[in-house]
Formats: structure tokens, sequence, C-alpha cells
């Protein structure tokens, strides 16, 4: 039997987030027979772990301090092997403008972007770069934080008189964000375990809904289709760039990628990777992992074993 | 149960979702239900709630209260009661009316679990999917999910500072009624509105209540806070002015004694008192017994008016507080409103600014607040917010206020960068201007704005 710790909730935004999937997966282990500790990730994180001696962790946090690198640094110093990317993978994946740099550099498609830290506008003069921006990425551009996991903070910007409060909503998130030209298409996710892609699952946002990204991340407000309708050879294109990906950012263990397939050109563009994806009843990990055959409950046992197995620096499966 | 639970796959989940009634889909965005949920973190300074502060009621004396309910009446306490309530509770609330000047029966009263079950009785009652409700903009964020769980279309009329517009009102009515709709019901919080803590003027209650006869339509009075009045004459409830014809009463115990015990009433004209009491029999048979006795033993003490005066003196100091606080903290371009009672204020901010996004920022220094979005069934709101000053102390306040300033300013320097305009910035002239119209800007343009004017500080604002 084996002790894992569950570390859930913390203080970012998507604490309640966190709690649902650590929930979840306190439940799986608990049926799988391990033995299990739930950890309210707070002040006395370190404490606990050291009282609790677990033999592994399973980091069920999402956002700041959990999915960026800082809680699995914390684990590194302790000794403790910890589900999920590490130190690197994880700061790679949380910061978008980071992620997007890898992928410009390494060859795979990422939407058009620039980035700009509040300073930049305050002390540097970059508003005044703005028409220039605005020129290059055509209307509508996508406004997001870079280090921000949920919908909150994204907005459309259909005009130049909506980029500035849209920059001001992105600011309230993060210290830096990014301005992104918007595809046209078929928003796609690939879920991938042990470095290998799962099927492909498709959010559809109701018609209504396009440009309110709160209202489609609400339940009943936007449908999941898995495996996605697509041809074989963009499932595998889709796949193939999802498996480049957790490989170029360092990624271990589990993650997601998120992709849009262009209207029109049918070309794929990679929006960002999430080291941790959310694992509640509505996530799209699990849903792709139970439709290559993989239950909820065998979808945590691999990942604990995979953080338990000699953990090679690659992303190859371990 | 919880091994079933892991087991249960997407598909499963799906097949549970096939089951839902198809009002269940009407839900808040789960981003902005996370957001809420961090401002119960104990670090922060919460001016979100609605909640009184029952630190002030004797734990002694909820001792007592106890002891002698229990004594005297031990297996009544245990036992079921009547769906309508017990005869000796329904005596306090005539009670507790009659403080407000309106008088009515012992059997026009209805005992609820709390005054929320009021407002969902009331929609069981009269709203089929599609019907009309009519009700203030802004209005009690909480109304608004049960309203939408019968799946009523909310028509919001705004507010000054006289309370609702009811010039518009009317022209609502009569394109509804052009349109062959008929409102069930008018829902208006008249005095010291939450959230927008403004109070509707004596000619605008008699003209509404004299609509209402007009047009024979029904309107859900709710009154949580009439009797914490700081200022002010008091005003006749809607219900004394019509005499109970067309208005159904909300009342409860919850901000004069304790929400805790979860006692509310409505008072409604016979007809619709017995579909009420119906509705009520499905929902929860009847209201807590226990609770029920321990008012009415609260009530024979005979202290329950001292208790008002002690939390109404407490509250004015709160409001005073916050009231100097906004004017010291708040830059120019914000407004507010002045509450003579009750336990809100409701300040918009200029219109680029979103304060569920401020809300993010505001808790990163660990302060929190109801973003305006919540008050509107349609999406507007999202440059005011509800600040609650009934719930902290005027340390935390000052320091909440304070912290919220600090946010507010940082946005809007950042926006006058982004811009070019720099509003709010020395000499630049272009932060006097008050802020483009936009929905819900009516209040704001109407109430006295508490802005800073140069030099101006906190004693100004009383």
């Amino acid at each position: 039997m084996t002790r894992v710790a569950v570390l859930k909730g913390g203080r970012s935004l998507e604490r309640q987030v966190s709690l649902r999937s650590g929930a979840r997966v306190e439940d799986a282990l608990a049926a799988l027979g391990h033995e299990v500790v739930g950890i309210d990730v707070g002040h006395d994180l370190v404490a606990r772990l050291r009282e609790t001696a677990p033999d592994v962790a399973f980091v069920a946090l999402h956002g700041r301090d959990g999915e960026d690198g800082t809680v699995q640094e914390l684990l590194e110093v302790l000794g403790i092997p910890f589900t999920g990317s590490g130190v690197s993978g994880c700061m790679r994946c949380a910061d978008k403008v980071i992620a997007k740099h890898a992928m410009r550099d390494a060859g795979i498609p990422t939407p058009e972007f620039y980035a700009f830290t509040e300073t930049a506008f305050k002390e540097l003069g970059a508003a005044d770069a703005l028409g220039a921006i605005e020129e290059r990425l055509a209307f509508p551009i996508v406004v997001k934080p870079s280090d921000q996991g949920s919908a909150l903070g994204i907005r459309f910007a259909r005009s130049a008189a909506d980029v500035p409060a849209a920059l001001v909503a992105a600011f309230s998130y993060s210290e830096r964000v990014l301005l992104e030209r918007h595809v046209h298409g078929r928003e796609l996710a690939v879920s991938l375990l042990a470095g290998e892609a799962l099927p492909v699952v498709e959010a559809v946002p109701r018609e209504e809904d396009f440009y309110d990204f709160s209202a489609r991340y609400t339940i009943g407000r936007t449908s999941f289709v898995c495996p996605a309708q697509l041809g074989d050879e963009t499932t595998e294109r889709a796949q193939a760039l999802a498996r480049d990906v957790f490989a170029l950012l360092g990624c271990r263990g589990f993650a997601r990628v998120d992709l849009m397939l262009e209207e029109g050109t049918g070309e794929l563009f990679v929006l960002e990777a999430n080291a941790i994806p959310g694992l509640t009843e509505t996530s799209l990990l699990p849903q792709a992992a139970d439709a290559a055959g993989i239950g909820f409950e065998a979808l945590v046992g691999r990942i604990v074993e995979l953080a338990l197995a000699p953990a090679p620096a690659s992303a190859s499966s371990a | 149960m919880s091994r079933d639970r892991s087991r249960a796959t997407s598909r499963d989940l799906e097949r549970y979702a096939g089951l839902f009634a198809s009002r269940t889909k009407v839900m808040k965005s789960s981003a902005m239900r996370d957001l809420m949920a961090i401002t119960e973190r104990p670090d922060v300074i919460s001016l979100a709630g609605g909640l009184p502060d029952t630190s002030t009621f004797a734990a002694e004396s909820l001792a007592a209260i106890t002891a002698k309910m229990a004594a005297e009446n031990a297996s009544r306490a245990l036992q079921y009661g009547p769906t309508d309530g017990l005869d000796a509770t329904k005596e306090c609330i005539v009670e507790v009316m009659a403080a407000e000047g309106t008088t009515v029966d012992r059997q026009d009263i209805l005992v609820t679990t709390g005054g929320q079950q009021v407002i969902d009785l009331v929609c069981k009652t009269l709203v089929d999917p599609g019907d009309v409700i009519v009700a203030e903009a802004p209005t009690y964020p909480g109304a608004v999910p049960a309203f939408t769980s019968y799946e009523a279309d909310v028509v919001q009329i705004a507010m000054d500072a006289d309370g609702m517009r009811i010039d518009e009102l009317e022209e609502t009515l009569d394109r509804l009624e052009d349109e062959g709709r008929r409102p069930k019901f008018i829902y208006t919080i008249p005095s010291f509105q939450n959230p927008a803590g403004v109070t509707m003027s004596l000619p605008r209650r008699r003209r509404l209540v004299q609509l209402a006869r007009e047009r024979e339509l029904l309107v859900l009075e709710d009154n949580p806070y009439g009797l914490l009045r700081y200022e002010g004459e008091p005003l006749p409830t809607l219900h004394s002015l019509d005499g109970g014809d067309f208005v159904i009463y909300l009342g409860t115990f919850s901000k004069i004694l304790s929400p805790g015990i979860r006692l509310g009433w409505a008072v409604a004209p016979v007809p619709v008192l017995e579909k009420l009491n119906l509705g009520k029999q499905a929902t929860d048979l009847c209201s807590s017994t226990m609770t029920q006795l321990f008012v009415s033993t609260y009530f024979a003490h005979d202290r329950w008016e001292d208790y008002l005066r002690s939390l109404r003196d407490l509250y004015r100091r709160r409001r005073d507080t916050m009231l100097d606080a906004l004017a010291e903290h708040l830059p120019p371009e914000a407004s507010w409103t002045r509450p003579q009672g009750g336990l809100f204020i409701w300040a918009t901010l200029p219109d680029y600014l979103d304060t569920t996004d401020l809300l993010a920022r505001a808790l990163s220094r660990n302060v929190a607040f109801v973003p305006g979005r919540a008050a509107y069934a349609d999406g507007r709101g999202a440059s005011s917010l509800r600040l609650n000053f009934s719930g902290v102390g005027e340390d935390d306040i000052r320091e909440g206020v304070r912290r919220i300033g600090a946010v507010v300013r940082e946005q809007i320097a950042l926006y006058g960068t982004l811009t070019g305009t720099q509003p709010g910035g020395a000499g630049a002239g272009a932060g006097a201007e008050p802020p483009a119209a936009q929905p819900g800007a009516e209040l704001a343009d109407v109430l006295e704005l508490h802005r800073r004017r140069e030099g101006e500080r906190r004693s100004d604002a009383r």
C-alpha cells in the first residue's frame, strides 16, 4: 500500500476547481487501496508533508503556486516524488508567453502574439505601439493574462476602442498580458498520458456565447465531443503537435494541450499547454482517457505509477 | 458511496445530464462562483457578505433564553408545528410590524424558513416558465437565482435616489401589455435597498400601490431592513399604504435578531396566502418549531427593541466609517450611494472597469466585495460593486476600503496610460468629467455623489 498525499485547494483563483479535482482523486486512490491523506495547501504545507511522510504526492492544484512550479520546488527539496511535470515543465506551461515563445522558436504553429508587462505601458510608453500591434494582428484580438488558468480575464477586443479596457481586465490577473491573433475555428484539446496522446476532445460553445468566455466555461453552455469528429489526418496532426509540445516544454506524466483548427485553412495552432489539467467530473482529460478505455481510477493509478517510476528527464513514456 | 462516485465516467454524467430539469441549466458562471468562494478565506477582509453582526448578541442571553424555552416547552419545541407557524411567534411578528406602523392580523401571516423562502414560494405560486417578474435595477443578488430557477423573464427597472423609477415602470408595464404579457409581480425592496442602499420616496410608494391596484398586479415588498434606519423619518410600508390587497409583505428576523434561526414571514391576501401555505407544505411542512419558540421566549423578555437600538447605533457608526473611508480613498471618477439605513452601499466606477476583474486584483490584497453583475439578470452592472458595512468592525472597514481604493486608482491610472487620457491625473482636467453614460448610470447620476474634491476630507462626507 502506498501512502499518497493529495495536494488540493490552495490560494489560487482556481481553488474551488482544485478542491473538486482533489476530492475525486482521493476517492479513486482510496478505491485503488492506497492510504490517502488530503492536504488543503496553506501556510503549514511543509510541516504537513513532513508529518505525513508520503511515498508520493498527488498534485491536484490548479493555477498559481500549484501549477507554476512553486509547490513542485518544495516537493523536490523535501525529496517527495510527485505526480505530473517537474519545476521547469510547470514554469514553462504556466507562463503562456514563455510557452508561446518556445513553440514559435521550435517551429510549432501558435497564433501570432505580442506580450507586455504593466511596466511597459507605465514606464516605456508601450501604449504608443498599440496601433502597430492592432494592425499586425487584425481584429478581433484576444487579450489574456499570461498566467491565469481559467476563463477569468480573457477578452475579445473587436475594435481598437475595446483594447484598453480589455488590457486593464487582463492586468487584474497577471503582471504580463498577451494580445493574440484570434484564430476562428474549432476548439480542440489533446490530453496526454505518459507523453502519449489520448483521443481529441472538441469544445462546442453555443453560438450566442461565442464571445463570452465566462459563459463558455459554464456547465451546460458548452458541449464536449470526444472523440472529436475530425478526419484521421487532422486527428493525427493534432496529436503529433500535442506530443511535440509536451516534449518541448518538458512535461512529465500528464498534461493537456489546447489547439484551434482554423476554419477555411484547416491549419492547426497551439494555444497553450496545461501542466495540471482539471480532474473534475466535467474535465477534459478524464473524458479523453475514458474514450481511450481508461476509467478514472485507472487514470489516477497510472499517474501515480508514472510519478514513482524512475523519472527520465525527457518526456518519453516512463 | 464515495467509491461509486469515483467510478462515474463522463458518459455516466452525460446520462444524468439528460435527467436534469431544463431550469437547472440557468446557472451562474463557474468562474464567478469560484471567485466568490475565495472571498470567504479567513485572511480576507470581506465587505462582500450581507451579514448582520451576531457577535453583539450576548452568549449568556442566548443560553438563558434557550434554557427557558426548553424548561417551558421542551416537547413542543421538538415536535412538528402547523405549516402557517405558531401563534406565539405570529404575535411577535404582529409586534415587529406594528413597530413600523403596519397593522396586520395574526391569521394573515405565514411563518417561513427565512425571508428567502417567501421569494421562492411566491415564485412557485405565481410564476410559469416565461412569465415576467419586474424587479429593480440593481436587485437583491439572492433573488436572481430564485427568479431564474422558475424560468422567469426578469425585467429590471432603473432606480435613482428616490428608489424605483415609477415612470419607467409604467412605460415598461405598457410595453409589456402591448406585447400581451402581464407581469405576475413587481419585486421591490423599498427601504435601504439591497444592493443600492436607496429608499423609495413616499410619493413613489403611493404611486406604486396605486398602480398595482389599477392594473391588478401583485407587489412583493421585501422589507428586511426597515427597522434599521439610522437617520431621517420612517416611511410607511407599501403594505400599510395599500391595506394588503395587492401587496405581499416579506419580513424576517434575520437582521433584527439572527439569520441563524432561519425565520421570516409573509403577509398576503388570503387567496394568495392559502396557495403559499400549500407550497410551503410541499417544501418543508413547517418552519423550525424550536426557533419559533426561541423567538417567542425572546420577545416575552420585552428587550428586543433595546437590542435593535444597539444594532442601529453600531451599524450607524460603521456606515459613517465606510462613507468617510470612501470619500478619502476612492478617486473622483467613482460615485456611491449614501444609505439612511440597512447594510449596503453601492458604488459605481467608470464604465471601462469591470468589477469582476477588479475583485481578482482586490483579492490579491485580501479584500472582497460583490461585483455588480450579480445584481442584474441581464449582464449589466459590470462597473458597480456592493459594499457591506454591518459585518466587520470599523478598523477593517477603513482598511478594506483603503485597499479597494488603491486597486481602483491603479486600474484608472493604467487605463489613462493606455488611452493617453490620464483620467484623474494631476491637473489634467479630464478626470473631472463623469464617465460616459452606461447601463445602470441612472443611479449614479441622480444620487448624491460623494466625489472627493480638492482638500475635502473625512468630516465632509457626513
